[in-house]
């Protein structure tokens, strides 16, 4: 047993000496005060740098979600419980430049009752879509589907929307007979305001990273309604005539149609859907305001790896391995502090940086995704988490390396570089964007995602866009992976080497 | 002269890790360019690429082992103490900086020449199987086409103006982990900044000063009139932050005690 008075050589003190050098070397403390500083500072850049002021307003749906509502309607007035009952027998899309028949996967025709043409207000729709059968959708982010197979004049498809009350159910057929319940769903704000009728909507066309405007012409027949529907002819408007999505692509033609002998011919173009980033090109989410980690990520990068090589530097490792032999408690005190200070440094810099660049981007009329509080302080403890853990990294690379410049280049390498590339190489397929961001430590900037994709639209949605593959946490767990897999070859190979 | 480059000839040959350096910088510069050229497809719907500079991709992972390798050539000698040795030997502080600068041109020129070349084939023996063939308007890369070789060329440039670009910031932060992150820093923040800011022309600034953004131009062989900036005058723009970090490097070298 030792007779060594206790508390003298223990843990505590280990983390006490560490901390005592951290605070007392040059340029250490210095380096995570300017990387919080960096933070804020480029979370200003982006407000200031942005203006998008007269944009026109982003609709937003009944969860408080943008959304794209842009489609040309058929409509007559639904006062009370109603349904009303078509078939479709032609769907097709074409560009409207030079009408070229083109594929527009979620092209859409079928019936919609909603509150209004308001857009953004509440609807159940059941439709035909050019490539995923009949889907019926409601309240823009709810998609369920029903009969597969496209429609054609062999292969007709039959489409109901029944009404009572604020549930609107929705039924579909390949006969007109026999009918097959595609959903129930409740329609919360369905008003005595509420609008019936057929749609026609075809989003923009998308081919890896461009995109396109497109038009959908759909050949509806046999309609029947029955129920509080007051007297009225069938009136076609465009809702929202300009085109709410900012991805620049006018609208050649505005919608139209025609009936003659009860066949009504409707053309349109637009989507009722969720808005996503790129359908509102300016808009923009919290990780654009926390571009500053990347210069914050160097610095921390660069004090981590300090903080062991000064000592085989300096030759003070002797000195520290002498005080204390055991020498994986020494490497576990120095990760301890570094990734309190830092992940101290890296939250302070994001509590200030979010809510700054929020309040000046908006100031300087940008949209920018909501996001709830949660979230928010997700992003905010995930950025200094990532923080945190690349400085463990990059200490463990010191520690392997021993010497400042292979550890820093790897690390920064390792984590900036696959970003750098997704973001650079244009057709990078998106499969192989998804995979660097997965299997890299880069796969932890999932923890600044807050958009997510939907896949009733079709867009790119690329982990530049915002889009990651990773849940927040398991994109972070592949970076803690690496660091914790690193900091075990470093202790093995601190205890085998002489210092 | 002579006897200064002669000693610093001496020291890059003899250490074992910038050879290691320039060989990690071929290799990595290849592979990274071979992995991307890939990875890519052009499909039936058309795409608007430029496969000379798509070829040259691995000259961004590649940069990063060249700014180690410039770095060392001045930070290592402080570590060691090496430097006190140096400058005894030769008290003109500008002529051992000059002597460095060149030996590490030389270097440097020579490891990316290989770099190039062996992008450039690796693009041009993988891209045809990639949809970009001669009929879609995609010859097979090649240095008999003007733009192409000029392309080469100034890459195998950039590399040699990272290389003293990376030696001037050795040079006035004399710590090679401070003078990695810095040089780093320079070249992958402004691309990354630049996206992130709203403002068309704040963003074409910042791609027309960073030594990265700018640089690189020099590998764009098609749709020209599009760049932030020429080509030329983009390696120019690097050539400047090059010149910038050496003179600040050497006036502080000659002020500073060692």
């Amino acid at each position: 047993m030792s007779a060594q008075p206790a508390g003298r050589d223990g843990f505590p003190q280990l983390l006490q000496a560490e901390w005592t050098k951290f605070r007392t070397a040059p340029g250490w403390a210095a380096g995570m005060v300017a990387a919080a500083l960096m933070m804020v500072l480029f979370a200003v850049l982006t407000g200031i740098s942005s203006d998008q002021h007269g944009r026109p307003a982003v609709p937003v749906g009944p969860g408080g979600e943008p959304v794209t509502d842009s489609f040309y309607f058929v409509h007559r007035p639904l006062a009370g419980n109603g349904s009303i009952s078509v078939s479709v027998s032609a769907l097709r899309e074409y560009t409207p430049s030079d009408l070229q028949p083109v594929i527009v996967p979620w092209a859409k025709a079928g019936l919609i009752i909603k509150d209004g043409t308001r857009q953004g207000s509440p609807y159940a729709a059941i439709m035909v879509t050019s490539s995923h059968g009949v889907r019926m959708q409601y309240n823009y982010v709810n998609d369920t589907a029903g009969l597969p197979g496209p429609v054609s004049a062999t292969s007709v498809r039959w489409l109901r929307l029944d009404r009572s009350g604020d549930m609107v159910t929705g039924y579909d057929s390949a006969d007109g007979r026999h009918w097959a319940k595609v959903g129930t769903v409740r329609v919360a704000g369905l008003g005595p305001a509420g609008q019936g009728g057929m749609f026609v909507a075809a989003p923009d066309s998308v081919h890896g990273i461009s995109t396109s405007a497109s038009v959908a012409t759909a050949v509806f027949a046999k309609l029947r309604i029955r129920g509080s529907w007051p007297a009225g002819n069938w009136t076609g408007d465009q809702v929202a005539a300009e085109p709410s999505s900012s991805s620049g692509n006018p609208v050649f033609a505005p919608g139209t149609f025609t009936e003659s002998g009860g066949t009504f011919t409707v053309t349109g173009t637009g989507d009722i859907a969720p808005a996503v980033r790129e359908s509102l090109g300016g808009a923009g989410v919290i990780g654009d305001i926390l571009f500053g980690a990347f210069p914050a990520l160097i610095l921390v990068i660069v004090v981590g790896t300090r903080f062991i090589t000064a000592e085989y530097e300096e030759d003070l490792i002797r000195v520290t391995l002498a005080a204390s032999p055991r020498r994986g408690r020494v490497l576990a005190a120095k990760a301890i502090v570094l990734g309190a200070v830092t992940f101290t440094a890296g939250l302070a810099g994001a509590v200030v940086a979010v809510p700054l660049g929020e309040r000046l981007a908006r100031a300087n009329g940008v949209y920018l995704f909501p996001v709830t509080f949660a979230t928010q302080l997700r992003v905010e403890t995930g950025t200094a988490a990532l923080l945190a853990t690349a400085s463990i990294l990059a200490l463990a690379a010191g520690t392997m390396f021993r010497r400042s410049a292979g550890a820093v280049t790897t690390v920064i390498a390792a984590i900036v570089l696959p970003y750098l590339l997704v973001a650079q190489i244009p057709f990078m397929p998106a499969s192989v964007a998804d995979w660097l961001t997965r299997v890299t430590p880069a796969a932890a900037f999932a923890v600044q995602g807050t958009v997510v994709p939907y896949q009733q639209v079709t867009s790119n949605y690329t982990p530049y866009n915002g889009y990651y593959p990773l849940a927040p946490w398991a994109g972070f767990a592949v970076l803690a992976g690496y660091t914790v897999l690193a900091l075990a070859v470093a202790a093995v190979l601190l205890r085998r080497r002489d210092a | 002269m002579r006897p200064a480059l002669h000693a610093e000839w001496t020291k890059i040959r003899t250490i074992a890790s910038p050879l290691w350096l320039l060989l990690g910088t071929v290799a990595a510069t290849v592979v990274l360019s071979a992995v991307v050229t890939s990875v890519v497809t052009c499909g039936s719907a058309g795409c608007a690429g430029d496969t000379t500079k798509l070829s040259l991709t691995g000259i961004e992972l590649g940069q990063a082992l060249v700014a180690i390798l410039a770095a060392g050539v001045v930070s290592s000698e402080y570590s060691s103490g090496m430097i006190c040795t140096t400058l005894a030997a030769m008290p003109h502080r500008s002529t051992v900086l000059a002597a460095k600068a060149t030996i590490l041109t030389g270097a440097v020129a020579a490891a990316g020449t290989v770099a190039v070349l062996g992008s450039l084939l690796a693009g041009r023996l993988i891209l045809p199987g990639h949809g970009f063939t001669a009929a879609r308007g995609y010859p097979a890369v090649s240095l008999a086409d003007g733009p192409t070789l000029r392309a080469a060329v100034g890459s195998v440039l950039y590399l040699t103006l990272i290389a003293l670009l990376s030696l001037g910031i050795a040079t006035v932060l004399r710590d090679s982990a401070a003078s990695i992150g810095m040089a780093l820093g320079l070249l992958y923040l402004f691309p990354i900044i630049a996206e992130a800011v709203g403002n068309p022309h704040w963003q074409r600034l910042l791609q027309q000063i960073g030594p990265m953004s700018a640089g690189l131009n020099i590998q764009a062989t098609t749709d020209l009139g599009s760049l932030p900036i020429s080509p030329w005058a983009g390696l120019g723009v690097l050539a400047a932050w090059a010149a910038a970090a050496l003179l600040v490097g050497g006036l502080l070298l000659r002020i500073r005690d060692a």
